[in-house]
């Protein structure tokens, strides 16, 4: 089963850190993403830059209002998602809390949602329509 | 054992389901892998009992019958189920096999149960669910009995259940017993949740009645079943805290329903062989080496209990564990409790630094006990207007109603 791992981290305690520090922890997050890698636990993932570059859209009377900055005023920001293949959920516990990221921001740990029903029931739809 | 009549055996069915129920559920859990089906599959299982026991007499093993016959009538409905949706049979197919009931230990059974207990506690799930669904599925209690203990609307505590099993399913919780590397972790939240059940029901937590004694009961039953099934020494030590708390039970309150405190206790309602359990088992988790937080306070309770009357308390033994327990879990509540026992040890002045220091820092400002704990030293020392402002600051906090009458009471006795 996919869980997808939310890694949250403090932008301002990542600043705090000085170059080598960083270099450091992200050598580990690396390292500990190949060990899921060879034993197929790592089904994908991408970090993402820092919020400031990221812009929300919201439905707002009737049509998209464009705004900056991530949806969420939190202290901790988004900093990259991991798609994991894991057994159940402690499996998917067991395998995260391993993780150097869980040091530095908390990880949301989500099961994937199987969607094929609904996206049958969609096409159904669809097609009658058509 | 043929009964030619139904009633005798209807008797049986009914002990055996009060008996039994929850051990075959759990069970019933790990073979169908779903709670809502599980219970269904119970259901069926005693319905079929009542049904067939009558003529064809009791089987040999009632309890491996009650299982295979909740397996079968699952395998039935989902098969019946699926030629009504044109879904694959598969699901049925899939439905684990039970292992030989003839070679069945009891031991598969009572491992149904402690994985029972850490799913239902596991910490994914709200500290509110956890403790609704332990009650309900580990204990056998029905939602209008939960939501009345909880002072909680059925229709809220249902859908917390209804919540809690979805999530089980659909995260895909397991239905295991943790690995060893996990189990002081997972433990700690069982021993948390039967320690909520059980304050639960010594001290309402609001409302007019001082003690709950089915919560209470329900609470050191689960810590007998769970020291039985995994006999750790904070399992052990939390049951001899329960039981060195409830045999205090019938000295705890007047015949009026008022509060009476500890020094004040008439030791000869308090019941001797709770104290002599509790006891035995507060020095055998202590003797482990091994203990924490629960045995800690189980060996403090142990010292009351110790004592033939008030005035002979140990207290410096108690001030002593206290240090312990602050170490393990840092608290500014254990330092109040703390803060008494010095003020007991070393006199009133020694104790209210103490707590004018600890509430200075802010986190307990809105808890009760910590300003009728205040008042009660400045009462001590005299000082009766600080005494006076400290119990109405307690007063205005206060939400049980037994405690509010005696903190009234304090406060009228400082006017005279």
């Amino acid at each position: 089963m996919k869980y997808i791992c939310l890694g949250y981290y403090n932008e301002k305690h990542w600043e705090a850190l000085s170059e080598s520090e960083r270099n450091a922890w992200m050598d580990e997050c690396f390292d500990y993403d190949d060990v899921l890698r060879q034993n197929g636990h790592f089904a994908g993932g991408e970090a993402l830059q820092g919020a400031d570059n990221a812009v929300t859209l919201h439905w707002k009377n009737g049509k998209v209002a464009v705004t900056d900055g991530p949806f969420a005023e939190t202290k901790e920001q988004l900093g990259g998602i991991l798609i994991l293949e894991a057994d159940d959920l402690n499996h998917a516990i067991q395998l995260m809390s391993k993780h150097p990221g869980v040091r530095n921001g908390p990880f949301e740990i989500r099961p994937a949602a199987d969607l094929t029903e609904m996206v049958r029931a969609s096409e159904q739809r669809r097609s009658k329509r058509n | 054992m043929n009964n030619n009549t139904a009633e005798p055996t209807s008797e049986m069915v009914e002990a055996l389901y009060r008996a039994e129920s929850r051990r075959v559920l759990a069970t019933l859990i790990r073979l169908l892998g779903d709670f809502e089906l599980a219970e269904e599959a119970l259901h069926d299982a005693f319905r079929a009992a009542l049904e067939q026991w009558p003529r064809d007499g009791v089987p040999a093993n009632p309890r491996a019958w009650l299982v295979s016959a909740g397996r079968f009538k699952a395998i039935d409905g989902i098969r019946r189920r699926a030629r009504f949706e044109a879904l694959d049979d598969d699901a049925a197919e899939k439905i684990a096999a039970p292992d030989d009931p003839a070679t069945w230990g009891s031991e598969d059974i009572e491992d149904d149960r402690l994985r029972l207990m850490f799913t239902c506690c596991h910490p994914a799930l709200p500290s509110d669910a956890q403790v609704a669904l332990t009650l309900r599925e580990v204990c056998g209690l029905t939602t209008e009995e939960i939501a009345r203990a909880f002072i909680t609307a059925p229709a809220t505590l249902a859908q917390r259940i209804v919540r809690a099993k979805t999530k089980i399913r659909d995260a895909r919780i397991p239905y295991e017993v943790p690995s060893p590397d996990d189990l002081p972790d997972r433990l700690e939240s069982v021993l948390r949740v039967v320690y909520l059940v059980f304050n639960e029901g010594y001290s309402a937590s609001s409302g007019a009645t001082l003690t709950r004694h089915d919560l209470s009961g329900e609470a050191i039953r689960l810590g007998r079943l769970l020291l039985e099934l995994l006999p750790e020494p904070e399992a052990m030590g939390l049951l001899a805290l329960m039981l060195l708390q409830e045999s205090r039970r019938a000295a705890r309150a007047s015949p009026t329903g008022d509060l009476v405190l500890l020094d004040e206790q008439d030791r000869s309602l308090w019941n001797r062989d709770q104290i002599t359990e509790g006891l035995t088992l507060a020095e055998q988790a202590l003797a482990s080496r091994r203990f924490g937080p629960y045995t800690l306070q189980a060996a403090i309770a142990a010292v009351h209990a110790n004592a033939p009357e008030a005035a002979a308390t140990d207290w410096s033994r108690i001030v002593r564990l206290y240090d312990l327990l602050a170490q393990a879990v840092p608290s500014p509540v254990v330092e109040l409790n703390r803060a008494v026992a010095v003020a007991m040890r070393d006199g009133p002045a020694a104790g209210l630094a103490l707590v004018d220091a600890i509430l200075a820092r802010g986190e307990l400002a809105d808890y009760h006990l910590a300003h009728s704990a205040r008042a009660d030293l400045c009462r001590r020392l005299g000082r009766n207007a600080e005494a006076r402002v400290s119990y109405q600051r307690a007063l205005a906090l206060v939400q049980q109603e037994p405690e509010r009458r005696f903190l009234e009471r304090r406060l009228a006795e400082l006017q005279i």
